[in-house]
């Protein structure tokens, strides 16, 4: 039996080396668009997974006030009366806005920190903005403030590159400087943080939250992280949409590849099963065919995703991906592969090509093999 | 001994394009000797090796093989009848391009599954046997037309069959070669094959190693007589 | 070499990447715990809800925290809708200074 198959594969391979350049270009193009549709995958996939667990360390409930539907500094009353409920560990207010620095266009997240013990005029930033200035400690940051004045800022020191998927883009400055630069009063804050003994309660907490003071928007943790899920889901199907075009050009290019079956191989379909081949042989053949292409570019197609994705830094996506962000974190991705996804690729990319290959080959391998001849000669 | 009896076969039927190519042929062929079909184009002689050799199926009529009625049989055992009985010498040779002559003729047998060392062995002894083994691992583009007759009866001897089954053989080749087939033919049946040829070559049918000549006209047996 | 042999190395040879990629995987997230609870850490230290894959807008910085399909990305008159405003930028001369 084995004998047997190796024998077919033998003629199958020789069958497809006649047809060399069509079918390299089939089996280059299949690896491609697999490699491609897969580093989507992984790429997500790492992110979904590293954020799910970097997260885990955000404030499990954060507190905005909304006006209009619009995010507003919230009153630091309001975190008094939030920690007065029950079940409420402690409430910190967060100081952060965005910052645009017109020099590189780049936006930075700037963020007020007492607990780094900054001196005033002090700021710590992150690995992306010392980059994309290209400033060190000790150098000076200029900040326009909101009169138009230009405060100088000293960098006392640098995140280190490790925390750039969640610091890259962070400059840290005292609260007294933060609320300067801003004119920010003392009696707000962007938002509070709030923890609570026990993480069950959080919930409830949110509810009394609302009821008690209804033009807040509390947000536990566990929505951040479907967010991001349903970002990564966004950003993973708008890829997917632009790599549309080069999908369906390969599935045609491929389905008649597989599925045409040209005068010479019917005649040659013919000839086999006058020399003795079984109907079962035939489509044997086609089915190792089909499946000696679509599984070597599929395996081939996950490696290289690997390598794009793991050690390239997904280098063919950083357009789609940064869209027109200037500030793009330098980070390594910690490998994390869906074995679902892997097996869902699998199936439409393995299965459907290697049944596209033994379907047109029905009607030729069941019927006499004097006809095919005589049909073909 | 091989028998038809009313074989008629019926191409297209029910289409403007219906073509009777056999009308009720009924023969025998007889064992261990050299049987020619001669007669001119479309006279059905194709069609009748197709019939004897379980490569189409008759439209009406029986055919005894062995004391056994084949016509009827499912695909996959006359597959296999086919496989192990008959060896085809097609008139266009139908040698496979883009393989070795080696894998050419190792092709009938791989169904079989036999042990490669084995087949390759059995393979290069036919081969030694045409005078082809400085061919084995030529692709078939490369033959003339006498090594690539040599190749085709090769390839119709590797599984061994009890009857060799040859379609205008010498259609292409020229008249020291076409001599050169029939004393193939006649050692071959000196092994104990039959040999079923249909051609309309005289070097064929009047060679002095054939036993039997059958005349066919519009796909009908016209009886003649039997060359002893 | 018999050709079956040949496409045999070809996809043990692929499946050894793959099994040598999966060794990675695993080695890359046990050598890199370290550096994920420092980031873990980190994000505790300054209370940061959200990572930094792309600074370019609002809801792609802190989209879990900002206005719900919050406009102004790099430009003011960015669309407000989401997520055209991600994709079709405003007429550049409207970003332009205009000079007298």
């Amino acid at each position: 039996m084995i004998e047997k198959q190796r024998y077919i594969i033998d003629f199958t391979i020789s069958a497809l080396l006649r047809r060399k350049g069509k079918n390299i270009t089939l089996l280059v193009s299949y690896t491609l668009v697999v490699a491609l549709l897969a580093s989507v995958m992984f790429l997500t996939h790492s992110l979904r997974t590293e954020a799910a667990f970097v997260l885990q360390g955000s404030p499990p409930l954060i507190v905005q006030k909304l006006v209009a539907g619009r995010f507003d500094y919230i009153p630091v009353e309001y975190g008094k009366k939030i920690g007065a409920f029950r079940g409420v560990d402690s409430v910190k207010g967060r100081l952060w806005g965005y910052y645009f620095d017109s020099f590189t266009g780049a936006n930075y997240t700037i963020m007020a920190f007492e607990e780094m013990s900054l001196a005033p005029g002090s700021i710590t930033i992150g690995e992306g903005v010392a980059r994309i200035r290209k400033i060190a400690v000790g150098d000076m940051f200029p900040v326009t403030n909101y009169r138009g004045e230009t405060i100088l800022f000293t960098v006392a020191s640098v995140l280190s590159s490790s925390s750039s998927l969640v610091a890259s883009d962070l400059i840290l400055m005292p609260e007294k400087d933060f609320r300067s630069l801003f004119n920010i009063s003392p009696a707000y804050v962007t938002d509070f943080a709030v923890t609570a003994g026990n993480a069950r309660e959080l919930p409830t907490i949110a509810r009394k939250i609302t009821k008690t003071l209804p033009d807040t928007r509390p947000i536990l943790r566990d929505e951040i992280l479907r967010t991001y899920d349903s970002l990564f889901s966004w950003r993973s199907g708008i890829l997917i949409v632009i790599l549309c075009s080069v999908i369906i050009a390969f599935l045609i290019f491929s389905w008649d590849r597989a599925s045409g079956l040209s005068a010479e191989e019917k005649y040659e379909i013919g000839i086999l099963k006058a020399l003795g081949w079984d109907t079962s042989d035939v489509l044997m053949m086609k089915f190792w065919e089909g499946a000696a292409i679509s599984l070597t570019s599929f395996l081939g197609g996950l490696v290289l995703a690997y390598v794009h994705v793991f050690f390239a830094s997904t280098t063919l996506f950083t357009p789609v991906l940064k869209g027109w962000s200037v500030l793009y974190p330098d980070f390594r991705l910690v490998p994390a592969i869906d074995a679902f996804q892997v097996a869902a690729l699998f199936f439409l990319s393995v299965v459907p090509y290697t049944v596209a290959t033994i379907i047109p080959v029905w009607r030729a391998a069941t019927i006499d093999p004097d006809t095919v001849m005589r049909a073909y000669r | 001994m091989i028998e038809l009896k009313s074989v008629s076969k019926i191409y297209n039927k029910g289409r403007p394009n219906e073509f009777t190519a056999l009308r009720s042929v009924s023969i025998s062929i007889q064992l261990g000797k050299i049987n020619v079909f001669k007669g001119p184009s479309g006279s059905g002689k194709t069609t009748l090796l197709s019939i004897i050799g379980c490569m189409a199926r008759p439209s009406s009529g029986r055919i005894i093989f062995q004391d056994r009625e084949i016509a009827s049989l499912p695909e996959r055992f006359l597959t296999e009848i086919r496989r192990k009985t008959f060896g085809f010498i097609f008139q266009h040779f139908n040698l496979i391009k883009g393989i070795t002559v080696l894998e050419n003729v190792m092709l009938p047998a791989y169904p079989e599954g036999i042990t490669r060392s084995a087949l390759k062995k059995r393979a290069l002894d036919l081969l030694d046997l045409f005078d082809l083994s400085n061919k084995a691992s030529s692709h078939i583009e490369w033959l003339s037309g006498g090594e690539a007759q040599r190749a085709a009866i090769a390839r119709a001897l590797i599984n061994n069959p009890a009857v060799i089954i040859a379609d205008e053989p010498t259609a292409h080749l020229d008249t020291k070669l076409s001599s050169e087939f029939m004393d193939a033919m006649h050692k071959l049946k000196k092994d104990g094959r039959t040999i079923v040829i249909a051609s309309h070559d005289p070097i064929v049918y009047d060679s002095k190693h054939t036993d039997e000549v059958i005349a066919m006209r519009d796909g009908e047996v016209i009886p003649a007589g039997i060359r002893t | 070499m018999r050709k079956s042999d040949i496409l045999f190395f070809i996809i043990i040879l692929q499946l050894f990447s793959i099994c040598l990629l999966a060794l990675h995987a695993a080695n890359e997230q046990e050598a890199s715990l370290f550096r994920l609870m420092e980031k873990q850490e980190l994000t505790r230290q300054f209370g940061l809800t959200d990572l930094c894959i792309v600074t370019e807008a609002r809801y792609t910085r802190h989209p879990a925290v900002t206005d719900l399909h919050s406009a102004f990305q790099d430009a003011p008159m960015s669309f407000e809708h989401f997520p055209s405003g991600s994709f079709i930028s405003p007429p550049l001369r409207w970003m332009r200074e205009k000079h007298d």
